[in-house]
């Protein structure tokens, strides 16, 4: 598949990966993929397996819906609940549990909860039903951002009325900011978030290099984009050097995209501060609507509980969030918290750190356990010849 | 003959002639299923002549009786239930009246026995055009023949609006057991070798796509079909080289091949560049951040097979139709047992799991 397969040659990764091997050796690293997009594609592909032991990933905060808080998750319920409201939502939303059951409950109780690829679709829905409210449960980071802000510009320029958004719109700069202040963490580089800098560009996180001393290497999603941000990263603290290098050029521009930033700029604003599942409350952290756009703003035209819910206690969403741990360390991974009984966020979406891992990391467990052989199918002449 | 000579008998005979008449001719004329179709009376009888009887036309269902009466041979029988609720009712490459009768005929087969029997249930909801009954009709009954397979009885409701999505379908089937060794999925031993019929994912995806308003342009069909040749074929060329058989729909592969790894406490392992699947299907998984192993598939087979009898079971699921594109893509191992995993394109690896809950896609 064109644009696809050439990102995944398997020789040049392995290729790649030898000469990571040779730089490091006696030297380990850890380093930390800030998006959960990076941690999906690194279990996806296995890795892990193919990286030298010197390497240790980290899974950071990146996956938007694992950093929503469960008072948010009640909250966006409520709205769901409410009279005459389509609630529209990310298919990653439906599962995440709030203090009471999640968006799926709500639905299964009577709720009009329906999910949606695009924040326009939910527009869509409000002009083919004016008489409903049609709510839009917006999450992610600077990548799904714009798309909302464009979903406000158009519902402001048609005047479509019966529309509104439930911002829950985050930034990435603070919350690795917080990680960086974070005393128990220790880290040697980041592998930064492509489609993030696609739109914010790479200037934000000069400071990560000029006052942490941190490499960055901006990367993409494919298995090459990931092996090569590494090697990246490995050569910079090598040679002694920390700067902000863009591996993902193919789409990341240095100043990012002003079009974006600008339709952002136009429809909403920073919240002075803003919580995090597991990383508590951060200032600057998050985006909420501007007082032009009161009118499509859910939060202001329904009433929310807007109650804090203390993280379970069990839950080590932000050890794991801030890398201090890794998921299967967490006490509760596994046992009680798994893909199907989520308890904490980072198990709930694919891009969590405790589902990927879940999902496809448990082999190198059981195999380190079992000293099992790696998977090699010999079976007859088929294989050559398929 | 004048009016006035007209005797009572003659008039008797005249209503006689007309009322059976009318018996062989059953004029529908409404334009949609109302609530009376279901009633039992008139209505539901002239919907049942006038669109099931033609269409499915066999002796045992024409005598109308309560149940079909047949005959079966020495042996034993395999019995297996399903019900239908896709929507759209039409797809590419199919509708819910094609699949109803290939998904009972796959889970008959997949049991090692030949399909001799359906019966179908119809849950209509009222306001229903006749004409898309009928097309469900027509396509139920072109692939039951297609299949070598007769409908024998059947039933119909109408609820109000609402209460169901145009059509819900049921389908029972009965069939003559081929196999008469132990053949399911608790019987994977370590040793086997996994085959799989043909590219995975393009039922799922063709129905996703045509669901969803997603705007893909993307020429994938269903692959639904009847796997009972391909299966019998299977049978008869690796014998009891065969262990289990699966057709794996929902939950795609990758819930399949878990199931049996539980069933028969054994771990699985696959070579994810032997598994086959088509550009349209993968490109449109990558769009949507699905993964293929857990799409649903309507006319695939896994079967696992002993080592012994892998280049039988091979060249004869190559040599069907539905089996032109078989490859090895995997084997059983004994440890970790109840673990499915997968080697990746880079040689790493990684567990497979279940398909928990719905493939919902991932927002970035």
């Amino acid at each position: 598949m064109r644009f696809v397969d050439e990102y995944r040659d398997p020789q040049m990764a392995q290729t790649l990966a030898v000469e990571i091997a040779r730089l490091t050796e006696g030297r380990p690293l850890k380093l930390m993929e800030v998006c959960g997009g990076h941690t999906h594609t690194i279990y996806k592909h296995g890795i892990e397996d193919l990286l030298p032991r010197t390497i240790d990933l980290v899974h950071g905060p990146g996956c938007p819906v694992c950093v929503l808080p469960m008072g948010r998750v009640d909250d966006a319920i409520a709205i769901a609940r409410s009279e005459g409201v389509i609630f529209t939502t990310f298919g990653d939303m439906m599962r995440v549990p709030g203090s009471r059951g999640s968006l799926l409950d709500a639905k299964a109780q009577g709720a009009d909860v329906r999910f949606i690829y695009s924040p326009l679709d939910a527009l869509k829905i409000a002009r083919q039903n004016p008489d409903r409210e049609v709510v839009f449960f917006a999450i992610g980071f600077e990548t799904t951002a714009p798309s909302t802000a464009v979903t406000l510009l158009r519902a402001q320029a048609e005047g479509i009325k019966n529309f509104s958004v439930f911002c829950n719109h985050v930034t990435i700069i603070p919350a690795i900011k917080a990680i960086l202040d974070s005393p128990d963490l220790r880290l040697d580089g980041f592998i930064g978030p492509g489609h993030v800098s696609m739109v914010i560009g790479m200037r934000p996180y000069t400071f990560i290099a000029r006052d942490h001393r941190k490499p960055v290497v901006i990367a993409g999603f494919e298995l090459l984009d990931i092996i090569q941000a590494v090697l990246m990263i490995v050569r910079q603290v090598i040679e002694g050097r920390a700067e902000v290098e863009n591996q993902y050029s193919r789409v990341v521009r240095p100043e990012g995209n002003r079009k974006a930033l600008e339709a952002m700029a136009r429809t909403m604003e920073l919240r002075p501060f803003f919580e995090w599942r597991g990383l508590g409350f951060i200032t600057h952290s998050a985006l909420k609507l501007r007082p032009e756009f009161a009118a499509w703003d859910a939060e202001l035209r329904f009433s929310v509980p807007g109650i804090r819910v203390a993280d379970p206690k069990a839950c080590q969403c932000g050890e794991v969030l801030k890398g201090v741990i890794k998921p299967w360390e967490c006490k509760v991974f596994g046992t009680a918290c798994t893909p199907e009984t989520p308890i904490g966020t980072c198990m709930v979406s694919p891009e969590g750190a405790c589902a990927a891992y879940y999902n496809y990391g448990r082999y190198s467990m059981a195999a380190e356990r079992a000293n099992l052989p790696a998977i090699g199918l010999q079976t007859p002449a088929d294989r050559t010849a398929s | 003959m004048s009016k006035d000579q007209l005797r009572p008998s003659d008039v008797l005979e005249k209503i006689e002639r007309v009322r059976q008449a009318r018996r062989r001719k059953f004029y529908l004329r409404e334009e949609y299923i109302t609530l009376s179709h279901g009633s039992g009376g008139k209505a539901t009888h002239n919907l049942i002549e006038g669109v099931f009887a033609e269409a499915f036309a066999n002796p045992l269902l024409d005598r109308m009786d309560d149940a079909a009466v047949f005959a079966i041979e020495a042996g034993r029988m395999a019995l297996t239930t399903d019900g239908y609720v896709v929507s759209p009712l039409f797809f590419p490459g199919g509708d819910i009246g094609k699949l109803a009768v290939h998904g009972t005929i796959n889970d008959l087969a997949v049991a090692g026995a030949q399909p001799c029997y359906l019966s179908a249930g119809f849950l209509l909801e009222e306001g229903l055009p006749i004409v898309t009954l009928r097309r469900v009709v027509e396509s139920m009954a072109a692939a039951a023949a297609a299949a070598g397979v007769t409908i024998i009885a059947g039933d119909t409701k109408v609820v109000e609006r609402g209460k169901v999505d145009q059509i819900y379908l049921t389908t029972t089937g009965v069939g003559r057991l081929l196999a008469d060794w132990p053949l399911g999925q608790s019987h994977a031993q370590p040793g086997d070798i996994v085959l799989l019929s043909g590219p995975i994912g393009d039922h799922g995806i063709a129905v996703m796509l045509a669901r969803e308003a997603l705007d893909i342009e993307c020429d994938v069909q269903s692959d639904t079909a009847p796997l009972h040749g391909l299966i019998a074929a299977l049978l008869e060329a690796a014998g009891t080289g065969v262990h289990c058989l699966k057709d794996p729909t929902r939950g795609g592969v990758a819930t399949s091949l878990n199931e049996i790894a539980l069933s028969s406490e054994v771990s699985i392992a696959l070579d994810e560049s032997a598994i086959p699947v088509r550009q349209d299907v993968r490109g449109a998984c990558e769009i949507l951040g699905l993964d293929p192993l857990t799409i649903a598939n309507e006319g695939r087979l896994l079967a696992i097979v002993a080592r012994e009898s892998v280049e039988n079971a091979l060249a004869a699921m190559r040599a069907h139709p539905l089996g032109r594109e078989a490859a090895v893509i995997g084997e059983v191992r004994g440890t970790p047992a109840g673990m499915v995993f997968l080697r990746t394109d880079i040689g790493g690896t990684r567990v497979l799991d279940m398909l928990v809950g719905d493939p919902l896609p991932r927002i970035c």
